[in-house]
C-alpha cells in the first residue's frame, strides 16, 4: 500500500535545532547578553523576546534571562543587530580558547 | 460521415439565446427517444449582437463526431437580417428547411430546393407576453410546426422546465402562437 | 439520472458528489464555467466546501498544496497558460505526495495568443509526476473526476483529468448523474495518512540532502533521490491500483470498462488510429467508413497517459501492420510526445513492430474535419503507410 510508511515518501522533519548537525563548531563569533541591560533581565520578568523570534536556528531560549544554545548557534549575528538594547555583543571566539 | 444523423444548425446574434433554444430542442428530443443529442457552439470571440451559430446533431444512437455541422438537414434564423450578412443555407441538403423569424410574407424567401418556413416570431413573442428581443422560445414552437420531429406538448414542457423562474407560462405561449401561425412555403 | 449539459458543467457536478472541502481556481477560458457552476454550489449551499479566490493559478495550486496537507479532499482546475502557471507548484504537489485532482479544459498554448482547443497545455506537464486520464465524452469527465480521487488517494499521487476545451466543455450531451449515496459508498471521506497539526508542527519539503540522515529525534530520513524514486515507483504502481479503482466503480455504478484503453474495432485490424480526447470518437466513423471500403482500421482511445501502460497498449495493438498517430501536441524538434510514447512501447514489448505514422494536426482549434481525418488515415492504411515525413500536418493552409 503506497500509504504504508507514507512519512517516509515525503521531506518532513521536526522544526528546531539541530537539523543539520551540531553546527556549533561552526561559529567565528559568540553571541554574550549582558543579563544587566537585556529586557527580560533587567526586569526580571519574561519580556521582549525579539532574540527568540529572530534566531534563524531557533537556539534561543525564552527564560529569564534568555539563553543561547552554543551547541548548535552558528554565531550568524541576527541577534545581536535585532536586540533593542544592544544587550548582546558578539566576541571573537578565539577569545574563549583557554590556554 | 453518418447519413442517419439529423443536423440543425441555429443562427442568432450573441445574447438572443440561440444556444438556449437548440438545448430545449435538444432536451425534448432526448425525451422523446433519441439517445443520440449533442449540441456544439462555434465558440470565438463573439459579442452581444454579433451573429453567432450552433449546431445541433440528433440521432437515434449515441454520436461520436463532434465536429460542427457541414452539411445541415435543417437551419434555423432568429434573425431575417442575418440573411443579409452570413450565407446561412452553406451547405444545406439539398431537400432542406429552413425555418426563419421575419415579419415578412413566406413568398419573399426561395432557398432553391428547400422547403421554407416562416413566423413573425418577434411579435409574436410579445403578444405571449414576453418582452421585445426574446425570441428562443417563439423560434422552437416554429421549428417544431416545419420540422415535425417533436410533439408540441413534449416541446412545451420542456420550455416551462429550462425557464423556471424566469416567464416559463410565456415562454410556453409564445412557442404555442409561433407553432399555430407559422406559414410553409418554398421550393 | 441522465441530464444534457456541458462537459464543464459535468466535471463540476462530479466535484460536488466527490465532495471536495476545498476548491480554490483562477477562472481562464474554457474552463472558467465549471469554476464558476463550483462557486455556485458553494454559494447555495448545495456544496459543503471553502471556495477560496486568488489572484493567480500559482496561488490557486498553493492553496490545494496546503489545504492537502492539513488534510483536506482539495480540487483546482484551468487550462492553457493558467496550467503553465502552476508549473512549478505541479511539480511540487507530486513531491509532496498530495492528492489533488485538477480538471484541465485542454487548449493551446501563447504565443501566439489562442483560446482554443489542443492538447499542447497538460502534455507539456507530462512529466510531472501527477496522473493524466483522458475523457473522451461527458460521462467519462463526470465519472473520471470521482475516480480521479479514489485513486490519487490510493497512491498518493495528484491525478490531473483532461477534457478537449470547448470541443467537450462547452458542448451539451447527455450523462448520466450517479446518485450521491453510490459515490459516497464508492468514495468514503479521505483519511489523509499524515496532516499538518498546530499541536505537533513539523517542517514540509525544506531542503533535503543528497544523502539521507538522522533528524533531530534520531529517526533516519531519506535522501532526495530515495523520495524521488519512491514516486516513480507509486506512480507504477498506479497501474494496477486503477485497475481495482475502476472494479470496485463498476461493481457500485455498473458501468465502465478498461480504464486504459478504449479500443475500437481492433480485435482483427491491419491499421490502428491512436489518439486522445474526442478526437478518438470522431475517428469512430472514420473506421466504419473505411470498413465499408474493406479496409480494415481500428482506433485506439488512450485514457491513461501517466503513467504510460506500455504492455497494455501495445498488447492492444498486437497483429497490426500499421499504427497510425493523430495528435493535438507537439514536442517541437522532434515528433508528437503520444508517438514517440508508443514506439518506445513498441520496441520493447512487441514480437513484430508495425510501421508508426504521425500526424499533428487541431493545434490551436484549427478545425478537424471528418474528411480530412477520413483521407489521411485512407493515405495511411497501406504498407507504405509511414512514407515521407516524420511527422506529417493536417489542415494546414499556407495562403
Amino acid at each position: 500500500m503506497p500509504t504504508r510508511d507514507y512519512r517516509k515518501k515525503i521531506s518532513l522533519s521536526e522544526s528546531g535545532p539541530g537539523d543539520a548537525g551540531k553546527t556549533g563548531s561552526w561559529r567565528i563569533v559568540r553571541p554574550v547578553i549582558d543579563a544587566d541591560v537585556c529586557i527580560p533581565g533587567r526586569r526580571n520578568a519574561p519580556a521582549c523576546y525579539i532574540c527568540w523570534l529572530y534566531c534563524p536556528d531557533g537556539v534561543i531560549s525564552r527564560s529569564v534571562p534568555p539563553r543561547i544554545d552554543y551547541q548548535y548557534c552558528k554565531g550568524c549575528g541576527i541577534c545581536a543587530e535585532e536586540c533593542p538594547t544592544k544587550a548582546i555583543t558578539m566576541v571573537e571566539e578565539s577569545s574563549f580558547i583557554k590556554e | 460521415m453518418k447519413s442517419d444523423n439529423i443536423e440543425i444548425r441555429w443562427h442568432g446574434r450573441g445574447g438572443q439565446g440561440a444556444i438556449t433554444a437548440a438545448k430545449i430542442v435538444a432536451k425534448a428530443m432526448f425525451t422523446s427517444g433519441y439517445t443520440g443529442v449533442v449540441m456544439v457552439p462555434t465558440f470565438g470571440t463573439e459579442r452581444r449582437g454579433a451573429p453567432v451559430f450552433t449546431s445541433l446533431k440528433v440521432s437515434r444512437e449515441k454520436i461520436y463526431d463532434l465536429s460542427p455541422s457541414k452539411e445541415p438537414d435543417i437551419v434555423v434564423v432568429l434573425d431575417h437580417l442575418l440573411l443579409e450578412e452570413e450565407d446561412i443555407t452553406q451547405g444545406l441538403k439539398h431537400d432542406g428547411l429552413v425555418v426563419i423569424n421575419s415579419p415578412l410574407a413566406v413568398r419573399s424567401y426561395r432557398f432553391n430546393g428547400s422547403r421554407v418556413a416562416v413566423a413573425d416570431v418577434t411579435d409574436l413573442s410579445v403578444k405571449a407576453g414576453l418582452p421585445q428581443g426574446m425570441v428562443n422560445s417563439g423560434i422552437i414552437g416554429s421549428f417544431a410546426r416545419a420540422a415535425g420531429l417533436v410533439e408540441l406538448d413534449v416541446l412545451l414542457k420542456t420550455i416551462e422546465d429550462e425557464f423556471i423562474g424566469r416567464k416559463p407560462g410565456e415562454n410556453s405561449r409564445a412557442a404555442q402562437l409561433c407553432y399555430e401561425n407559422t406559414i410553409m412555403g418554398g421550393l | 439520472m441522465q441530464i444534457i449539459e456541458t462537459g464543464n458543467t459535468a466535471a463540476a457536478l462530479g466535484v460536488k458528489l466527490a465532495r471536495a472541502q476545498v476548491i480554490a481556481a483562477y477562472p481562464i477560458t474554457p474552463q472558467t464555467p465549471l469554476t464558476e457552476k463550483l462557486s455556485e454550489f458553494i454559494e447555495s449551499g448545495e456544496m459543503q466546501a471553502e471556495y477560496i479566490p486568488v489572484e493567480s493559478e500559482h496561488s490557486a495550486l498553493a492553496i490545494c498544496i496546503a489545504a492537502a496537507s492539513a488534510g483536506a479532499r482539495s480540487f483546482t482546475a484551468t487550462s492553457s497558460n493558467g496550467l503553465l502557471y502552476m508549473h512549478e507548484q505541479i511539480q511540487w504537489a507530486a513531491g509532496a505526495r498530495l492528492p489533488l485532482v485538477m480538471c484541465v479544459a485542454n487548449r493551446g498554448v501563447g504565443a501566439p495568443w489562442t483560446i482554443w482547443n489542443d492538447h499542447q497545455d497538460s502534455i507539456s506537464q507530462r512529466d510531472t509526476g501527477w496522473i493524466q486520464i483522458y475523457a473522451n465524452d461527458h460521462q467519462q469527465i463526470i465519472d473520471s473526476v470521482i475516480k480521479a480521487f479514489c485513486l490519487a488517494e490510493e497512491v498518493m499521487v495528484p491525478v490531473m483529468v483532461c477534457y478537449d476545451g470547448y470541443i467537450l466543455s462547452h458542448t451539451h450531451m447527455p450523462f448520466d448523474v450517479p446518485e450521491s449515496e453510490k459515490v459516497d459508498a464508492f468514495l468514503p471521506p479521505y483519511r489523509p495518512p499524515y496532516a499538518l497539526d498546530p499541536a505537533d508542527p513539523a517542517n514540509l519539503n525544506t531542503v533535503t540532502m543528497p544523502d539521507g540522515r538522522a533528524d533531530v529525534r534520531g529517526d533516519i530520513s531519506l535522501g532526495y533521490m530515495e523520495i524521488r524514486h519512491l514516486l516513480q515507483r507509486d506512480m507504477m504502481e498506479a497501474v494496477p491500483a486503477l485497475n481495482r479503482v475502476e472494479e470496485r466503480f463498476q461493481s457500485v455504478f455498473g458501468r465502465g470498462d478498461n480504464p486504459y484503453v478504449e479500443p475500437y474495432r481492433c480485435n482483427d485490424a491491419d491499421y490502428i488510429a491512436v489518439s486522445l480526447g474526442s478526437l478518438s470518437y470522431q475517428l469512430h466513423d472514420v473506421v466504419d467508413a473505411l470498413r465499408d471500403e474493406g479496409i480494415r482500421a481500428g482506433v485506439l482511445s488512450v485514457h491513461l497517459y501517466r503513467p504510460f501502460p506500455d504492455r497494455i497498449i501495445a498488447e492492444a495493438l498486437k497483429g497490426c501492420s500499421g499504427v497510425v498517430v493523430f495528435e493535438k501536441a507537439l514536442s517541437y524538434g522532434y515528433q508528437g510526445p503520444l508517438c514517440s510514447d508508443l514506439k518506445s512501447a513498441l520496441y520493447r514489448h512487441a514480437e513484430s513492430r508495425p510501421f508508426v505514422a504521425n500526424y499533428i494536426l487541431g493545434l490551436g482549434g484549427r478545425e478537424i474535419t471528418t474528411q480530412d481525418l477520413y483521407e489521411a488515415l485512407k493515405a495511411s492504411c497501406s504498407p507504405e503507410g509511414s512514407a515521407g515525413e516524420e511527422t506529417r500536418w493536417i489542415g494546414l493552409r499556407f495562403l
